[in-house]
C-alpha cells in the first residue's frame, strides 16, 4: 500500500504537534512549577490517558459501528486481570520494566480481542436494545467469574501488581491506540462499517460481508478496551471485580456520548476532562454523577450527536487557515470528514 | 427434608418471581407502546421503597394498616414517573433508539444520584409491613406474605390484560405502536396514552417496591437497578411487549435464581440468570410467547 505524498506530510505534522505537546508536559513536570503536587497532577494526567483508551475504543463501536455496549467494563476487566496475573508471574525474572509493560499490555490486549470475539460472535446477531441488554449480561457473567475464580482473586481485592504504568509510557501507548484507532476508522474497513451503521440491508446488498465487519470492529474495540484495563492494573495496583460494574460501563458510555458520537477529538477531551473532574471536586463528589446525568440529558435534548459531533480536529487543517489568515475569519463548522 | 426443601424453594422461587414479574409488567408496558427500555424503571422501585421506608411508620403511628402507605408510593412513582416521561423522553422521542436508551439511561443515573444526596448512602431498613404468619405445608413452613405477593402478581396480570384487551383506553394503547399517524388520525391523542402508560408502569413499580420490602425489608440506593436489569431480562424472556409473558418470564427467573442458589451454587446464580437471557436471545429473540416479525426492508 502506498501512502499518498499529502497523507504522509498531515500524519508527520500530527506527530511533531504531538511530540511538542509531550515536551510541554515533560517541561511542566520537570520544571517543578507544580511544587509537591507534580505526583498527584501526573496521577491525574495518568488516569486521563486510560481513559482516553477505553472511551474511544467504546466509540468505535457507538460512533462508527453505530452499536452500542453496556458492557465495556467487561472487557476491560479481561484486559486488566490478564495482564496483571501475567506480570505477577514474570515480575523481577529480568525483564526490564518497559518489556514488561509492552508485553502486559499486549497480553491484556488480546485476552480481551478474545473475549470480544467470543461474545461478539454470538451477541451481534442482536442489534440496538436488544444487543445493548446482552453485553450487559456479559459483563455481568465476566463479572461473576472473576468473583468466583482464585486467579483473579476470588471476589477478593489483588493487590500487589507492579507499579508499571506512569505518564510518560502512558502519553504514548495512548497516542499509539489512538491512532491506530484512527487509521482504522479512516481506512478501507473503517468505511466499510460506517456503511453498514448507514443501512446494513443496502451494505449487505452490495457484497459487505455486515456480520465480519461487526465482529471485527467489536473484537478490535475490545482490545483496546484490555489495553486500557491493562494500564488501569498498572497503575491502581489492586483492583476487585465489582470495579468493573454496570454503573463504571455506563459512565464510559457517558463519556462517548457527550464528547461527540463518532468523534475521537469529542472522547479525547471528554474523556480528559470528565476523568479529571471528580479531582478537580473532590468535595461535591456525590453531585458528580447527578451533575453527569443532567449534562446527558441536555445534550441528549439539545445536541443528539454529542457536543463535537462527528468532528475532528485537524492540525493541518489549522495551520493551512493560519497560512491563508482566516484562523479567526470565521468558525469551520461540518466539513468534519476530511483532513 | 429434601421433600420440604423443595417446596420451600419453590415458594421462594415463585415468590422472588412475582416480584420480578411486577417489574416486569411495567417494563413491558412501556416497552410495549414505545419501543424503548426504560432503564430508570427499576429506579422506580427504588423511588417507591424510600416512599415506603418514611409512610410506613407513619402509618403505624396513626393506627392504620402498614401496607396502606403503598397508597403514597404510588403517588410518588407516578409523579416521578410522568415527570421523566414529560421532562427527559418525550423532546427525545423522535430521535431514535439510541438517544432514547442513552436519555433512559441518564435518568437512571440522576434517579439514583438524587437518592445518594437526599438519603445517603447507607441501607435503610423499612418497618416490617405484613404481620401474617406462617403455615406448614408439606414439612415446609410458608409465609402468608409470599402467597400474598404471587397472587397480587397474578391478579395485576389478569387486570392489566383485561384492561388493555376490553376497554378503549386499552385499545388505544395497542393502537399507538402499531401505527402513530394512524393512531393521531383516529383521535387518539398519541401523548397523552403515552403519559397513561408511564403511569400505570411507575404506579406498578410502587406496588413491587410494597412486595419487596415486605419480603427484603431493606432499601439502597441501587437497589433498583440491578433488579430492574433481571426484570427486564424477565420481560424479554417472556416476549417484550405481551403482559403474560412478563409474568411468566419473572417466575422463570425467579424460579431458576432460588433453585441455583439452593442446588447448584450460591455464587454463580447471577451468572445463570444472565446466561438463560443470552440463550433465549439468540434461540428466540421475540421470547417464548412472542411472535416472530419480519423486518420490512
Amino acid at each position: 500500500m502506498k501512502m499518498p505524498k499529502e497523507k504522509l506530510i498531515s500524519y508527520l505534522i500530527n506527530l511533531v504537534g504531538i511530540v511538542v505537546l509531550f515536551l510541554l508536559f515533560v517541561a511542566l513536570f520537570q520544571s517543578g512549577v507544580l511544587g509537591s503536587r507534580t505526583n498527584y497532577v501526573k496521577g491525574i494526567f495518568t488516569t486521563a490517558c486510560y481513559t482516553i483508551v477505553l472511551v474511544a475504543s467504546l466509540n468505535l463501536l457507538v460512533g462508527i459501528l453505530g452499536e452500542f455496549s453496556l458492557g465495556h467494563a467487561g472487557f476491560m476487566s479481561v484486559g486488566a486481570y490478564a495482564s496483571a496475573i501475567f506480570t505477577n508471574a514474570l515480575a523481577g525474572k529480568g525483564l526490564s520494566d518497559l518489556a514488561l509493560f509492552v508485553l502486559a499490555l499486549i497480553i491484556g490486549g488480546v485476552a480481551a480481542g478474545i473475549a470480544g470475539l467470543l461474545v461478539g460472535i454470538p451477541a451481534l446477531r442482536l442489534r440496538g436494545d436488544y444487543l445493548a441488554i446482552v453485553t450487559v449480561a456479559f459483563a455481568e457473567i465476566i463479572r461473576v467469574a472473576f468473583c468466583n475464580f482464585a486467579i483473579t482473586g476470588g471476589g477478593r481485592t489483588i493487590s500487589g501488581i507492579t507499579k508499571l504504568s506512569n505518564f510518560y509510557w502512558c502519553f504514548w501507548v495512548m497516542v499509539i491506540c489512538v491512532t491506530i484507532m484512527y487509521m482504522f476508522v479512516r481506512s478501507r474497513f473503517g468505511r466499510t462499517v460506517k456503511a453498514i451503521r448507514e443501512d446494513y440491508i443496502a451494505a449487505a446488498a452490495s457484497g459487505i460481508n455486515v456480520t465480519f465487519y461487526k465482529v471485527l470492529t467489536f473484537t478490535i474495540s475490545a482490545f483496546f478496551a484490555g489495553i486500557g484495563g491493562a494500564m488501569y492494573a498498572h497503575y491502581m495496583t489492586a483492583m476487585i471485580p465489582t470495579n468493573f460494574n454496570f454503573n463504571y460501563s455506563a459512565e464510559l458510555l457517558t463519556e462517548v456520548i457527550i464528547g461527540g458520537t463518532g468523534s475521537f477529538t469529542g472522547s479525547i477531551i471528554g474523556a480528559a476532562f470528565l476523568s479529571s473532574l471528580p479531582e478537580l471536586m473532590r468535595q461535591f463528589s456525590n453531585y458528580r454523577m447527578l451533575a453527569y446525568s443532567i449534562v446527558l440529558v441536555i445534550v441528549m435534548i439539545f445536541r443528539p450527536g454529542g457536543i463535537f459531533g462527528s468532528w475532528e480536529f485537524s492540525l493541518v487543517r489549522v495551520l493551512k487557515k493560519a497560512k491563508n489568515g482566516e484562523l479567526f475569519a470565521k468558525k469551520n463548522k461540518g466539513g468534519a470528514e476530511n483532513e | 427434608m429434601a421433600f420440604s426443601l423443595f417446596i420451600q424453594s419453590l415458594i421462594n422461587g415463585l415468590n422472588q418471581g412475582a416480584i420480578y414479574a411486577l417489574i416486569a409488567l411495567g417494563y413491558t408496558m412501556v416497552y410495549g407502546i414505545i419501543r424503548m427500555i426504560n432503564f430508570a424503571h427499576g429506579d422506580f422501585i427504588m423511588v417507591g421503597a424510600y416512599t415506603l421506608f418514611y409512610t410506613v411508620p407513619l402509618m403505624i403511628n396513626h393506627g392504620m394498616p402498614a401496607w396502606l402507605a403503598v397508597i403514597f408510593a404510588i403517588i410518588v412513582c407516578v409523579v416521578v414517573g410522568v415527570a421523566v416521561e414529560v421532562i427527559a423522553y418525550r423532546p427525545v422521542r423522535g430521535a431514535g433508539s439510541l438517544s432514547a436508551l442513552i436519555t433512559a439511561l441518564a435518568m437512571s443515573l440522576f434517579l439514583e444520584n438524587s437518592a445518594m444526596v437526599l438519603f445517603g448512602p447507607n441501607p435503610k431498613s423499612v418497618t416490617k409491613i405484613f404481620d401474617l404468619g406462617s403455615v406448614e405445608f408439606l414439612g415446609a413452613k410458608l409465609q402468608v406474605k409470599y402467597l400474598l405477593t404471587i397472587g397480587i402478581g397474578l391478579l395485576m396480570m389478569v387486570a392489566l390484560t383485561l384492561f388493555v384487551k376490553k376497554t378503549k383506553l386499552g385499545k388505544a394503547m395497542r393502537a399507538v405502536p402499531q401505527d402513530k399517524q394512524a393512531a393521531t388520525l383516529m383521535g387518539i391523542n398519541v401523548n397523552k396514552i403515552i403519559t397513561i402508560t408511564f403511569a400505570i408502569g411507575s404506579g406498578l413499580a410502587a406496588v413491587a417496591a410494597l412486595m419487596y420490602c415486605s419480603t427484603y425489608p431493606r432499601c439502597t440506593i441501587d437497589m433498583g437497578s440491578m433488579m430492574g436489569i433481571k426484570a427486564f431480562i424477565a420481560a424479554v424472556l417472556g416476549g417484550i411487549g405481551i403482559i403474560p409473558g412478563a409474568m411468566l418470564g419473572g417466575i422463570i427467573v425467579g424460579l431458576v435464581e432460588i433453585f441455583v442458589k439452593v442446588y447448584v451454587s450460591a455464587s454463580w446464580y447471577e451468572a445463570i440468570t444472565y446466561s438463560l437471557l443470552i440463550i433465549v436471545l439468540l434461540v428466540k429473540p421475540s421470547g417464548i410467547l412472542g411472535k416472530n416479525v419480519g423486518e420490512k426492508v
